[in-house]
C-alpha cells in the first residue's frame, strides 16, 4: 500500500492478509532486495547476455550442462535426484557435465 | 462505463494529516493527497472509472481504495469484509451475570430495579441461595466451551446484602475452574455502604474487579441515592470507598456515575472522584427512563452532556499528550474499540457471549432483563434454552434493524441497550432512535481524540490492546 496507511489493528490486519494473499511484485534490483523462495534463483544460466561469473566464457553450454542448473540453481523445472537425502552421490563420477555428462548414475526409487 | 462509488465512511483529520473509518468494517485508514483527491470527488457522487484514474499514481490509489473496500464498483458484488450472519448455534458462554439479591439498602429514584421504570416482575425470591450460586458456576463451565477465561460478575440490588453467598461461591468457582482448566475472574457492583475492612481485604486478596456506583460530590449523591427514609448516602460511603481505594490495590477500581436532571456537571463529578477520592477511572451514563419522569434528561440536557463530555475529551488528550492516563472510562471504552476496529453484528454482548442470572436461578439476556418472566432463557437449575439465545440473535442482528442501515455508527453502536429500549419502547429490538445523533457526535469525537493521538503521541495507543470491548 502506497496511498493508504493502516491506523488500527483491524485496517492492519486486513492489509497484511490482502499482501500476504496477493503479494507484491518487486523488482530484484530494489533495495531492499525482496524475499525469494527456496529453490528459485537470482542466477541467470546458461547465459543471455552473460553467464553465472559475470563473463560471456560460459554462454552457449551444451544442453548437458542444464542438468546441473536443474539441479542446484533451479534453472530448468525437471526432475533430478534428490541429493539431499537419499542420493548425494548421484553425480559423484561426473566432475565435469560437458566431459562426463556420460558417467551420471541413473536413479531407481 | 463503469461508475465507482465511494462507500460509507468518516473522514476526520489531525492538522495536516487525513483519516477515514470505514463503515462497516471499522477500519481506520491514513489517505494521502491522491487518495483523499479521489474520495473528494466521489463526494459528488459516482464517477467513471477513466476520469478518477487519468494519471498511474491515481490508478494505483484507486486500486488500494478499492481493495479495503473504500470505493466500490457499480454493480460489483461487495467485498467480504461485512459483518458475518446471525451463528446458527449460540457461541459459548464467557460471562454470567448473576443478580445475588433483588435487595437494596437504598432507594435511589431512578432505579430500574425498584424505581418507576421496572419491568414486571413475576414472584422471585430475593436472594440468591448458594445453591444457586454454584449451579450458575456450573452452567457457566458447562456452556463456555473452548473459553478459558470466564468472568462472574455480582449485581444486584445490593450485592454485598449476600455477602454470605458471594465469598465461598468466588471460592467454590476458582476451585471448579481450576479443576476444569480454566481461569475464572470476578468484578462486582456496589454501592459501598456495606463495604468492612474484612470484605475489602477479601476483595484485595482475590483481585475481583469493583465497580462502584455513586453520583459525585454530596449534592449530587444525595439528591438520588437516598435510604428508605430519605437520607442521603455520602457522608457514609466516602470514608469507607477511601480505604478500598488504599488497601485494594490488585485491579484498577472504577466509579459508575448515573446523570439525570438533577445535575449534569461531568467535569465537576469527575474532578470529585478521581482527585478527591481517589477513583482510577469514572463512567457516565445518562440515566435509564421511560418518557415524562422528572428525573429524566431532556434534548438540551444530552446537548449538555456531549459539551461537557468534550470538555473532559479535551484534558484527556492534554494528559494522553504527557503520557498521563486521564481516567475518562466512556472515552478509553470507544478508543478501546476504534483502535481494536472493533466491528459489532449485536449491539452488545447479551445473549451471545454473556447472561443474566437471577437470584431464584431464572436465566435471562442479561442482569437487567432476569426474571422479567416473557425473557427467560431457562434456569441454572435444568440448563438453559439455547433456542432462545438463537431467536434473540436472529432478531438483533444489526441486519435486520432497518433504521441503522444508513447509519455510519451502526458498527460501533449496533442499536444500543436492549433493556433501553425495552423500557422506551416496550421492544429490546428497537433501535435506541432517542440517542442516535448523540451516538454520532459522540463517536467523532472519539475518531477525532483518537486522529490527534494518532498525530501526536500512537505510543500511547498501543495500551489499548488489551481493553476488553464493552
Amino acid at each position: 500500500m502506497k496511498h493508504l496507511a493502516p491506523r488500527n489493528r483491524k485496517a492492519e490486519a486486513v492489509v497484511e492478509w490482502l499482501e500476504a494473499e496477493q503479494g507484491e511484485v518487486v523488482a530484484l534490483q530494489n533495495s531492499p532486495p525482496p524475499h525469494y523462495p527456496p529453490g528459485c534463483t537470482t542466477v541467470f544460466s546458461p547465459g543471455w547476455e552473460v553467464d553465472t561469473a559475470g563473463g560471456t566464457a560460459g554462454l552457449c553450454q551444451p544442453v548437458e550442462r542444464d542438468l546441473y542448473d536443474c539441479y542446484k540453481t533451479c534453472y530448468w523445472p525437471a526432475q533430478v535426484p534428490d541429493y539431499l537425502n537419499n542420493n548425494p552421490d548421484w553425480h559423484s563420477a561426473c566432475a565435469s557435465a560437458t566431459r562426463d555428462w556420460r558417467k551420471i548414475d541413473l536413479v531407481f526409487p | 462505463m463503469s461508475l465507482v462509488y465511494g462507500s460509507e465512511m468518516h473522514r476526520f483529520q489531525s492538522g495536516e494529516r487525513h483519516f477515514a473509518f470505514l463503515v462497516p468494517s471499522s477500519m481506520v485508514l491514513e489517505l494521502d493527497p491522491e487518495s483523499r483527491g479521489i474520495l473528494d470527488r466521489l463526494g459528488d457522487g459516482p464517477q467513471p472509472v477513466d476520469t478518477l484514474a487519468a494519471t498511474p499514481t491515481a490508478g494505483e490509489a484507486l486500486k488500494e481504495l478499492a481493495q479495503l473496500g473504500a470505493v466500490g464498483r457499480e454493480g460489483a458484488p461487495l467485498i467480504p469484509l461485512s459483518q458475518p450472519l446471525t451463528p446458527q448455534s449460540p457461541p459459548p458462554l464467557s460471562t454470567l451475570v448473576l443478580n445475588v439479591t433483588n435487595s437494596c439498602n437504598l432507594s435511589c429514584r431512578y432505579c430500574y430495579e425498584y424505581g418507576d421504570d421496572r419491568l414486571e416482575k413475576k414472584a422471585e425470591s430475593a436472594a440468591m441461595t448458594e445453591e444457586t450460586a454454584r449451579q450458575s458456576v456450573e452452567t457457566l463451565i458447562a456452556e463456555s466451551g473452548a473459553n478459558k477465561k470466564l468472568q462472574l460478575t455480582f449485581f444486584g440490588g445490593e450485592t454485598l446484602l449476600n455477602w454470605k453467598v458471594l465469598k465461598p461461591t468466588m471460592e467454590y468457582a476458582r476451585r471448579r475452574a481450576t479443576e476444569e482448566g480454566k481461569f475464572i475472574d470476578f468484578a462486582l457492583t456496589t454501592n459501598a455502604t456495606l463495604l468492612t475492612s474484612e470484605i475489602i481485604r477479601f476483595l484485595a486478596d482475590n483481585h475481583v474487579g469493583v465497580m462502584v456506583s455513586i453520583d459525585g460530590p454530596p449534592e449530587l449523591q444525595d439528591a438520588m441515592r437516598v435510604f428508605s427514609n430519605g437520607r442521603g448516602s455520602y457522608d457514609l460511603i466516602a470514608p469507607k470507598i477511601k480505604e478500598l481505594l488504599r488497601v485494594h490495590r490488585s485491579r484498577p477500581i472504577g466509579a459508575r456515575v448515573t446523570l439525570t436532571s438533577a445535575g449534569i456537571d461531568v467535569p465537576g463529578i469527575f474532578r470529585h472522584l478521581t482527585e478527591e477520592l481517589g477513583f482510577f477511572e469514572v463512567g457516565f451514563a445518562p440515566v435509564t427512563s421511560s418518557t415524562g419522569q422528572d428525573y429524566a434528561i431532556d434534548g438540551a440536557g444530552f446537548d449538555k452532556i456531549l459539551e461537557q463530555f468534550r470538555q473532559l475529551a479535551d484534558e484527556y488528550v492534554r494528559g494522553a499528550l504527557e503520557d498521563r492516563y486521564v481516567g475518562f472510562a466512556n472515552l478509553s471504552d470507544m478508543l478501546g474499540e476504534i483502535h481494536q476496529g472493533v466491528a459489532k453484528s449485536y449491539a452488545c454482548g447479551a445473549g451471545l457471549g454473556l447472561l443474566g442470572v437471577a437470584p431464584g436461578g431464572e436465566v435471562g439476556l442479561c442482569h437487567r432483563f432476569v426474571g422479567s418472566g416473557d425473557h427467560d432463557f431457562g434456569n441454572v437449575a435444568t440448563g438453559i434454552d439455547n433456542s432462545k439465545r438463537v431467536e434473540h440473535l436472529e432478531k438483533a442482528h444489526i441486519d435486520k434493524r432497518t433504521d441503522c442501515r444508513t447509519c455510519w455508527v451502526r458498527s460501533l453502536c449496533a442499536g444500543g441497550c436492549y433493556h433501553e429500549a425495552q423500557v422506551r419502547y416496550g421492544d429490546r429490538f428497537h433501535p435506541n432512535l432517542h440517542y442516535c445523533d448523540w451516538i454520532r457526535s459522540w463517536t467523532a469525537l472519539g475518531l477525532e481524540v483518537y486522529g490527534t493521538l494518532l498525530d501526536k503521541n500512537p505510543a500511547f495507543l498501543d495500551r489499548f490492546d488489551e481493553r476488553k470491548a464493552v
